[in-house]
């Protein structure tokens, strides 16, 4: 069964999806929708069969494929994914049906054609899986940039207040990222000996001022990406004029593409440039925690407040990638997935609630809960998962990522544990505002707000809730997959974990 | 005294050029003895189908690599696949040219010699058929390029850019609509031109002074010799650097390199459209095809003195050309900066000193040409009564208008920014790997610096079609007829295909890369 060309399917179905779902009449949107969810449902049992196919504590990659493309630039179609990459993989697979499922009505309220909305994100689900899947850095480029496309008119045609701008925005900053990586992996490929491939690559030895270059070429674009402070300022305005459901998928999954890139680019081909710039990049993590913290507190726009919480979390994660300990990479991958289950779940909540009042406003809800208890409490639910409660599954990766970071960098992780104070109190003020206290009167004349969760809503809510708290209280199948290719990416760079030595002679005499 | 002998002619060598040549003459014949309603059809016929024969003839000629009459002319693997993608794109471009049914009478006027603006101007510009010479004066511009990138000595390279030139300046001024700027662009194409064909002769007494002060060899302008002398290099280098200098300028002004790129936006605005997509097409191939040809042949001994320089005028046009392109507000103009910019990442490859930078550049040549037309292509669809509506704000909520072919330009434009899965990124990828390849890493930093720049412009045009709303000036756009379906098939479907699948395109380039001397 581990024979089946796994990753180049579940690439290709979803692009196979959106062209049988863009041709569907426009005077037909339901039978697009219906399509598109099926679909969407097939790429999951895939995926979830590649699963329960791969073999824990086999090899660091599996399911490699390889084919030629260009032969006179070394370039191969090879697909292969380690632990990280299958657990994004999974990622993806459960949230675009769910994303599916939310967006039912989404598309609607434009003007614009209801079947290419879908088509949309089904393209958008080819090309996060093959930026996941790819092994070969021209392949993951090509992905890295398409992904631009379907995500820059799904904001711009089907976005909310500003989505000219934000789509604008969103395309130029991405851009400018990759067009960085751009002329880093030409130069990778000349100083590589002319291949692509990232096996071969990886054994590459380069001098340290190329490879410091070459670091920064790629760091930038997966900093844009991700977005790490200051090249943050992007995602608020993406976040804030996207559609809910694509929201989900580009704070869930898109922005991971960044980090994920960190772990499988940056951190294996130029380790000791990783090595020489971990400093700075700790540096923009810590600031970005607080930072991003901070202006959440302030924000009167619920979309935009999650899209801040978001860049605050990924300053975690790059702290979690740049402290090279194994436990606080494993944080930082595991926090790529919950953040994925979390923000996820937070985006589609708080689009429930923004579609039912027809605006975004904190200030125009208040004491919501009264009308709406099941979304309110949801909504809640996610807000706590969000700032890391114990017992939800953030907490773990949170946790881990500050112990690992502790053991080798106090002061970073010192600071980075402020964060998660600053964490509770924009949540919590944030579902005080909406959802408890007195009644806002104007809530009572919306007509939507009359109607609680529906089943659909249920349905999209349910699946992401359940795994929350089951990953909070048995995080290990995850943790299994992981954990080889963490080690693996530790050992790339050269970095053993510090042994525990704490309260030992050799520690006192220091 | 010896016996002064004949050149030997390799005729087959030289059928693309002379099927054109005749071509052009039975054009010329055609206008005065067939009967006028039968024109149009018989010149599109006569001038496809050279085209085509001489496009068969180069397919036939792929394994030749000679020098033939008397060494003015090299047929070699550049000159081939050159002289190939010039046909091609010339005959998509005669698609352009001979539609008729977008605007009646077609995109020609058909009494130039009348006032602009009068009365009798206006009356015929409500569809009398336009003029047919057309076709003649395409055919003599495309021998000429055919020449321009096989000619083995600076003389035949002269005569050949002026035989291209002089037909271009004409074409120029017979839009049938807004002739005062059409006239315009013609008088300025040609003072320009004519200026430029002047420093280039210059350029080359200079190089012929410098050549003749080799000790032991003959005078002369050809590739050999010249490469002979650079490397000896015993004479005076100001002669060799002079005459470079005024070549280079004289070549940089047709490919239209800053700071020699002024006449671009007025001549392509100003031009009829389906011109200015065979000039920024079939003229940008010969340019650069002349450009490969001096710098990698004759002059290759001097890399180490004019690659800083050229370098410098590399980054200066895509300078120019990405940062203007973000003000224009006519997406003809818009374009021409773009074409700028583009010459800019072309003078990239042609800078690389590797036979990468060659094939690079010319796969770069076939993969923009394809897309310029396409993208021309559908400017002459969107119109109104007045005809092409070339103002952007008139482009707003095209995308719901006309659904199609706004995909069909956004996908172009996408490939002008060198998005991946379209030849845009293939063809910039193949010139900035050579670049960097050959050791040339800042002038890939400024390209891809540019490219930031230059993706705005394209992305505003995007989010013009597709985000705002259509206004009440929004024109719709004009079905096509066959022809520029067809050509706009042709673009588009190459812009894809060359993105995806590159490989059989770079094999024929990489096999193509050899110069002969």
């Amino acid at each position: 069964m581990s024979d089946f060309p796994f990753l180049s399917v579940l690439t290709v179905a979803p692009l196979v999806g959106a062209l049988v779902v863009a041709v569907l009449p426009r005077r037909r949107p339901e039978l697009a929708k219906q399509v598109a969810l099926g679909w969407s449902l097939l790429v999951l049992a895939l995926s979830v069969v590649m699963w329960v196919t791969w073999q824990t504590g086999g090899d660091r990659f599996q399911f490699r494929e390889s084919y030629p493309w260009i032969p006179n630039w070394g370039v191969n179609f090879t697909f292969a994914a380690d632990g990280i990459a299958l657990v994004m993989l999974m990622l993806i697979a459960l949230l675009v049906p769910l994303v599916i499922l939310a967006s039912w009505h989404d598309a609607e309220s434009s003007k614009r054609s209801v079947p290419v909305y879908f088509a949309l994100l089904l393209v958008l689900e080819c090309t996060m899986i093959g930026v996941f899947a790819a092994a070969d850095v021209f392949l993951f480029y090509v992905f890295f940039e398409i992904m631009l496309v379907p995500m820059y008119f799904l904001i711009g045609s089907y976005g909310g207040h500003q989505r000219q701008y934000a789509a604008v925005k969103f395309f130029l900053y991405s851009l400018v990222g990759g067009l960085f990586m751009l002329a880093a992996v030409i130069g990778l490929w000349v100083v590589g000996g002319k291949t692509f491939d990232w096996a071969a690559l990886s054994e590459v030895d380069i001098s340290t001022g190329a490879e410091r270059w070459l670091f920064l070429g790629f760091f930038i674009a997966f900093a844009i990406k991700a977005p790490f402070f200051p090249f943050h300022t992007w995602l608020p305005d993406a976040g804030g004029a996207a559609p809910a459901g694509a929201a989900a998928l580009l704070v869930g999954v898109l922005d991971k593409v960044g980090t994920f890139g960190l772990l499988r680019y940056c951190l294996p081909l130029f380790p000791d440039a990783a090595k020489w710039f971990a400093p700075w990049a700790l540096a923009l993590g810590v600031i970005g925690i607080i930072y991003a913290a901070l202006l959440a507190i302030g924000q009167n726009d619920l979309k935009r407040l999650v899209s801040y919480t978001s860049i605050a979390h990924f300053g975690f994660i790059g702290v979690g990638i740049f402290a090279f300990t194994s436990q606080a990479a494993t944080g930082a991958v595991l926090y790529m997935v919950n953040h994925g289950l979390a923000t996820g779940l937070l985006f589609l909540v708080v689009g429930m609630l923004v579609a039912r009042r027809g605006s975004a406003l904190i200030s125009d809800f208040g004491g919501a809960g009264k009308l709406v208890p099941l979304l309110a409490g949801v909504l809640f639910f996610a807000g706590l998962a969000s700032l890391a409660l114990p017992g939800t599954a953030p907490f773990i990766s949170e946790f881990l990522v500050l112990i690992g970071t502790f053991s080798v960098n106090k002061p970073v992780a010192v600071i980075a544990t402020l964060g998660v104070i600053l964490a509770a109190a924009y949540v919590l003020w944030m579902v005080q505002r909406t959802t408890q206290g007195t009644l806002n009167p104007a809530l009572t004349e919306v007509e939507g707000m009359k109607r609680d969760l529906n089943l659909r809503e249920k349905v999209v809510v349910a699946p992401l809730v359940a795994l929350i708290l089951l990953l909070g209280f048995y995080p290990k199948p995850v943790t299994d997959v992981i954990n080889p290719a963490v080690q693996a990416t530790m050992q790339d760079i050269g970095k053993t974990d510090p042994a525990p030595s704490a309260g030992t002679p050799q520690e006192a005499s220091r | 005294m010896s016996e002064l002998k004949l050149p030997s002619i390799d005729y087959a060598a030289l059928a693309p050029t002379l099927i054109l040549l005749g071509a052009a003459l039975v054009g010329v014949l055609v206008e005065a003895f067939v009967p006028r309603r039968l024109r149009h059809v018989v010149q599109l016929a006569v001038a496809l189908l050279a085209v085509l024969g001489a496009l068969t003839m180069v397919v036939l000629n792929a394994n030749d690599r000679l020098v033939t009459i008397g060494g003015a002319i090299a047929i070699d693997g550049p000159a081939l696949f050159l002289q190939g993608a010039i046909l091609v794109l010339a005959a998509m471009a005669l698609l352009l040219i001979g539609e008729r049914t977008v605007e009646r009478g077609g995109a020609f006027v058909a009494q130039a010699a009348v006032t602009a603006e009068s009365a009798d101007d206006r009356r015929q510009a409500e569809g009398a058929p336009g003029l047919t010479e057309v076709y003649p004066l395409i055919s003599f511009a495309v021998s000429g390029m055919l020449i321009f990138v096989a000619a083995n000595d600076l003389l035949t390279m002269f005569i050949a850019l002026e035989v291209l030139s002089l037909p271009l300046y004409l074409l120029c001024a017979l839009a049938r609509r807004r002739r005062l700027l059409s006239q315009e662009a013609a008088m300025k194409y040609f003072l320009l031109g004519a200026y430029a064909s002047a420093f280039f002769l210059f350029g080359v007494a200079l190089v012929y002074g410098f050549t003749a002060g080799t000790p032991d060899r003959a005078a002369g302008v050809d590739f050999a010799t010249i490469h002979a002398a650079v490397a000896e290099s015993s004479s005076s280098s100001v002669l060799l650097f002079g005459g470079m200098a005024l070549i280079a300028i004289g070549l940089l002004f047709k490919a239209g390199a800053a700071p020699f790129h002024v006449w671009t936006p007025d001549v392509y605005q100003g031009a009829p459209t389906p011109i200015t997509g065979f000039m920024a097409a079939c003229t940008k191939v010969a340019a650069f095809g002349a450009l490969l040809r001096v710098f990698h042949v004759a002059f290759e001994g001097a890399r180490w003195d004019f690659t800083p320089v050229l370098g410098v005028v590399a980054v200066l046009t895509m300078l120019v050309g990405a940062v203007l392109a973000v003000t224009q507000t006519d997406i003809k103009r818009l374009l021409a900066y773009s074409s700028i910019a583009n010459a800019g990442y072309l003078l990239v490859g042609v800078l690389a000193p590797t036979s990468e930078g060659v094939s690079g550049t010319m796969f770069y040549l076939v993969a923009y040409g394809f897309s310029v037309l396409a993208a021309f292509a559908v400017v002459t669809l969107v119109r109104d009564a007045d005809g092409e509506a070339t103002h952007l704000s008139r482009w707003a909520g095209l995308g719901q208008r006309s659904p199609f072919y706004a995909g069909l330009f956004t996908f172009v434009l996408l490939a002008f920014a060198g998005i991946p899965a379209t030849s845009g990124f293939t063809s910039k990828f193949a010139v900035f790997s050579a670049a960097f390849d050959g050791g040339q890493g800042w002038l890939v930093i400024a390209g891809v610096l540019t490219s930031m720049v230059l993706a705005f412009p394209y992305l505003r045009v995007v989010v013009l079609m597709w985000l705002s709303e259509p206004g009440e000036s929004t024109p719709a756009v004009v079905m096509p007829g066959w022809l520029t379906s067809a050509a706009l098939t042709v673009g588009v479907v190459a812009t894809l295909v060359l993105g995806v699948f590159p490989q059989p395109l770079l094999d024929l380039a990489a096999g193509a890369a050899e110069f002969v001397r």
